[in-house]
């Protein structure tokens, strides 16, 4: 018996049961939001760890969530998606656009700019938070356009922060491409923008999909931008607010807030099941640059 | 004699490149509307005659090379540049001087300059030395807690287990939510769940002033731990095998092949993650935003009160991070001249700390 026991208790298999064990405690708050956004609001109070007695709960749960007018849930995925992916592109574009020529062009100036951009890396956004709630608020007293709580607001906000990083990142790939082929369609008849946009960007693809990751889960998961320039109240609030005020409204009930939550976070799982492989790359390897 | 007017020359035109910098897209749009109108709009250098309006036209509104390239050159830089300027190195700038003066937030331009006042108020008041001291504590614990789980993590996953793929992508989910909706759902789940598995999570760890900072170390290390833990995986695949078996030959056993050889060969992720886990949890502000508020109150510690002559302690946020600290100081006190200042001493204490902790990691490195 005990030989049974030695032989197959080898310490491979040890190692696998404690990263099952590992693997149960990490999941163990994820289980929690799922069996729980299925109950109501007595059953989560008596029984909070037991599976739920019928699922039928979490879709009135949903349907409870969404018909909530001040919380208006459906509108804020909306607005999440829109700021997000605007903002996405317009970064990608932008800093590709600018790395390319600072890297292209070797003069003085290209230099200090690209330094100048990575001194942008080292202010965290506490710093600059306060002036910027000003700054925007003086816009609209000069321009007349409203900056906060708008989507271009947002956006020009996000592209400010979000420059710095990805064009540092793009500065040491674009470094690393052989210029010859930008020449070729230089004697091709090519101009510097098409040169750009038909032959560099994709090439570019493989920096840009670490970018999209990167900025992405920032954008997404971001709350102190949101809450400073759009607010709590505002219109086009994104996923996080919508969660931060349906806790602010109706403290403690967590049968909402937990729905909340599992379908605030369920679009992000659900894309990293399908792009397990680039999120992990994406967002290991940029940092570690 | 002649040196200096070349310099000064220099000098001109290079600050006429950085006005040109600006003006470009304007000047560009009011060629296109001439050409609209039919109205082509030529210059020639041999006309020009003194200096400056050569340097304009060859250099940035003719027709040579230099110039169309300098114009491409403004127009591939403008959209980033103007943008980051105009968000992140202009409020910078704009929070120096505002944290000189007696700002309200009221925005009305009237702040009255008041030299170092509000440093001077900052640093006598009490409980902004006792939320620095909080983050300090938290930072280093938390560093310490994620590293170590981290790169537990990363041992196990890089011993060639069957599900070991499904260990990464599991440890490393956490990560993919906000830190804010992790905050609800950890609140909940020491509130209300491990209340119920055991007495000794019972009362929860979020009520007392004393335990709720561990409580958030915990979130955080949840959340962190996998994402670091890649870090740490990438930097052991890396260790050549050969060295391994060699030691192996030796007569090493697990730990002195630990020792010896694989903490020196991972310092550089070291130096990563050290820096990585540094600079989130200074910046800490949404996990504890929803986690609990700024935390439930506790006493002062007895020796910062003494360090400012305190007779009585006073009750103070024991979860009040520097993040947590300014944020409140501006949009509940509406002290915004006493905020941003609280902002820029976090910041120069953050790069300074950051460089230190990179400077001595670095020095531990070794090449391969």
């Amino acid at each position: 018996m005990t030989r049974v026991l030695k032989d197959f208790f080898t310490p491979k298999i040890l190692l696998e049961i404690l990263g099952i064990i590992l693997l149960a405690v990490f999941f163990f708050p994820f289980i929690m939001v799922i069996f729980n956004s299925a109950k109501n609001a007595s059953e989560i109070i008596a029984t909070p760890l037991s599976l739920p007695k019928d699922w039928k709960n979490l879709y009135y749960n949903i349907v409870e969530l969404l018909s909530r007018r001040n919380i208006d849930y459906y509108r804020s995925f909306i607005n999440s998606f829109v700021i997000t992916s605007v903002s996405l592109v317009a970064i990608g574009i932008f800093s590709g656009m600018s790395a390319w020529m600072l890297v292209r062009t070797k003069t003085r100036y290209s230099f200090w700019i690209f330094m100048f951009f990575l001194a942008g890396m080292v202010i965290p956004f506490q710093v600059v938070m306060l002036p910027l709630v000003r700054l925007l608020e003086t816009l609209r007293s000069l321009t007349g356009i409203q900056f906060k709580d708008t989507y271009h607001g947002v956006i020009l906000a996000y592209i400010g922060f979000g420059t710095p990083l990805s064009i540092f990142l793009f500065h040491g790939f674009i470094k690393s491409i052989p210029i010859d082929i930008e020449e070729a369609a230089i004697i091709d008849g090519c101009s510097k923008p098409q040169v750009f946009f038909l032959i560099v960007l994709p090439i570019l693809k493989p920096i840009f999909v670490t970018l999209l990751v990167l900025n992405g889960m920032w954008i997404w998961n971001d709350y102190l931008l949101p809450v400073l320039v759009i607010g709590l109240g505002g219109d086009v609030k994104t996923l996080p607010l919508s969660v931060a005020n349906l806790a602010g409204f109706y403290d403690k009930e967590y049968a909402l807030i937990l729905t909340s939550v599992l379908m605030a976070a369920l679009p992000v799982l659900i894309l990293f099941l399908f792009a397990q492989k680039y999120i992990i790359k994406g967002m290991t390897s940029g940092a570690i640059k | 004699m002649s040196r200096v007017i070349r310099m000064g020359k220099y000098l001109l035109l290079a600050f006429i490149s950085f006005i040109m910098f600006f003006v470009l897209p304007f000047y560009s749009i009011f060629i296109w509307i001439a050409k609209l109108m039919n109205k082509e709009i030529v210059y020639d250098v041999n006309k020009k005659r003194n200096f400056i309006s050569k340097f304009m036209v060859s250099q940035w509104l003719g027709t040579s090379g230099a110039a169309q390239h300098n114009r491409v050159f403004v127009y591939f830089l403008i959209p980033s540049f103007s943008a980051f300027f105009m968000f992140v190195i202009f409020p910078f700038m704009h929070g120096l001087f505002l944290s000189l003066t007696n700002w309200t937030g009221l925005n009305t331009g009237n702040e009255i300059f008041i030299g170092f006042k509000n440093y001077i108020t900052i640093f006598s008041d009490v409980r902004f030395a006792y939320s620095l001291y909080r983050t300090i504590l938290y930072s280093v614990l938390n560093i310490f807690a994620i590293n170590i789980v981290a790169f537990f993590l990363a041992m196990l996953v890089t011993q060639n287990l069957k599900l070991k793929n499904i260990y990464r992508a599991g440890f490393f989910m956490p990560n993919l939510i906000g830190g804010l909706v992790l905050g609800y759902i950890w609140q909940f789940i020491f509130n209300r769940a491990l209340v119920n598995v055991s007495e000794i999570f019972n009362p929860s760890v979020l009520t007392s002033g004393n335990t709720a900072l561990f409580g958030l170390i915990i979130v955080v290390t949840w959340q962190y731990a996998g994402y670091i833990m890649m870090i740490y995986v990438a930097a052991l695949q890396n260790i050549p095998q050969d060295l391994i078996e060699a030691s192996k030959i030796d007569g090493a056993n697990a730990v002195q092949r630990l020792k010896a050889i694989t903490l020196p060969l991972v310092a550089q992720a070291f130096t990563v993650s050290m820096f990585l886990t540094l600079v989130t949890s200074f910046k800490q502000f949404d996990t504890v935003m929803s986690l609990t508020q700024g935390g439930p109150g506790a006493l002062m510690p007895n020796w910062i009160g003494s360090l400012y002559g305190l007779s009585e302690m006073p009750v103070v946020q024991s979860t009040n991070l520097i993040a947590i600290n300014i944020y409140q100081e501006a949009f509940s006190k509406y002290q915004m001249g006493v905020g941003q200042a609280k902002a820029i001493v976090f910041f120069i204490f953050l790069l300074v700390i950051s460089l230190l902790q990179v400077y001595y990691n670095k020095r531990k490195e070794v090449e391969l």
